[in-house]
């Protein structure tokens, strides 16, 4: 159990995009990761605001989610995106760390199903959150 | 029967590419994910240039299924306000030089996204282009195919919702 949480962490970290975006790993076991992603101006998506790109939000989510999936207890390996759908609620405050939540709440032989949630230092309101489906793999 | 002289051929293109240019210069995660845009009168087709730096799985390789989703929302998010800005672009209301500037209008904001992956993304450039299901005084409804190969074998699909800015200043 030790060694599986062990290997996805040094999946998540090899992951070249994740380096390219900042992201950190904060916590991962049993089924759920949180991700950070430290405010950095190449993210921007609204220059007249400093907000962070919706995408990037996307491609923390994404990453988190398939964390949360590859560190499940019943998990065999790796896993891929089958379906991801994001909602915006409202914008990151320009400055600040975005952090993610993520949690694989089923898994089957084939398929995990997962749900995320992103927050910057204001936590009770929530960024956005996510849901999907990944595959099952059973190597990486 | 008389109608004005038709606009030079490169006043014209002159005018769109620099519109066209404004409005993904100002974005710089656009250029974080290099992403470049082709323009065929009105029609948008994104790339997604590849680089190593896109990948999500080292062992397979393929592109991490977040810049996956970026590229599509970008697709999204560029046609839509495109499409919005287009009147204002031919008729002069909005001055490209203008616009190169900083004086961009403001974008539509991303309610929601869903992304269909059909297939792993190659290492390699892919494509994309944006239908625009709904275009709506107050919201929108935008629909994202991309490949990379062949453009009937999509790689992924996705839809998202925007709100349209308002341009009464109530945002």
């Amino acid at each position: 159990m030790a060694d599986k949480t062990q290997l996805a962490r040094q999946f998540i970290q090899a992951i070249p995009h994740a380096k390219e975006l900042g992201l950190v790993l904060e916590d991962i076991g049993d089924g759920v990761a949180r991700i950070s992603m430290p405010y950095d101006t190449k993210l921007v998506g609204d220059p007249q605001s400093g907000v962070v790109a919706g995408g990037a939000v996307s491609a923390m989510m994404d990453t988190c989610c398939g964390a949360a999936v590859m560190c499940h207890p019943d998990a065999p390996g790796g896993t891929a995106t089958i379906d991801l759908r994001i909602d915006y609620m409202r914008a990151a405050t320009p400055g600040q760390t975005i952090t993610t939540r993520a949690t694989c709440h089923h898994i089957t032989r084939n398929v995990a199903f997962v749900r995320a949630v992103a927050v910057d230092d204001d936590t009770d309101r929530p960024v956005a959150t996510a849901s999907g489906a990944f595959t099952v793999e059973n190597g990486f | 029967m008389s109608r004005p002289r038709p606009e030079h051929v490169q006043v014209v293109k002159q005018r769109r590419d620099a519109a066209l240019n404004a409005l993904l210069d100002s974005v710089p995660y656009i250029q974080f994910l290099n992403v470049t845009f082709d323009r065929r009168g009105d029609e948008l087709t994104a790339q997604l240039n590849f680089n190593e730096k896109h990948i999500g799985n080292p062992f397979l390789p393929a592109i991490h299924g977040g810049v996956t989703a970026a590229f599509l929302e970008i697709t999204a998010m560029i046609s839509l306000n495109w499409s919005h800005l287009w009147e204002r672009i031919e008729s002069g209301a909005l001055d490209p030089e203008d616009m190169a500037k900083g004086h961009v209008p403001r974008q539509p904001k991303i309610i929601d996204f869903t992304v269909d992956y059909l297939r792993s993304g190659l290492p390699r450039d892919a494509y994309a282009r944006a239908t625009i299901s709904r275009a709506g005084r107050r919201y929108a409804s935008v629909h994202v195919e991309a490949w990379q190969d062949h453009k009937d074998k999509l790689f992924a699909q996705g839809t998202g919702h925007f709100l349209m800015p308002q341009d009464d200043g109530k945002s």
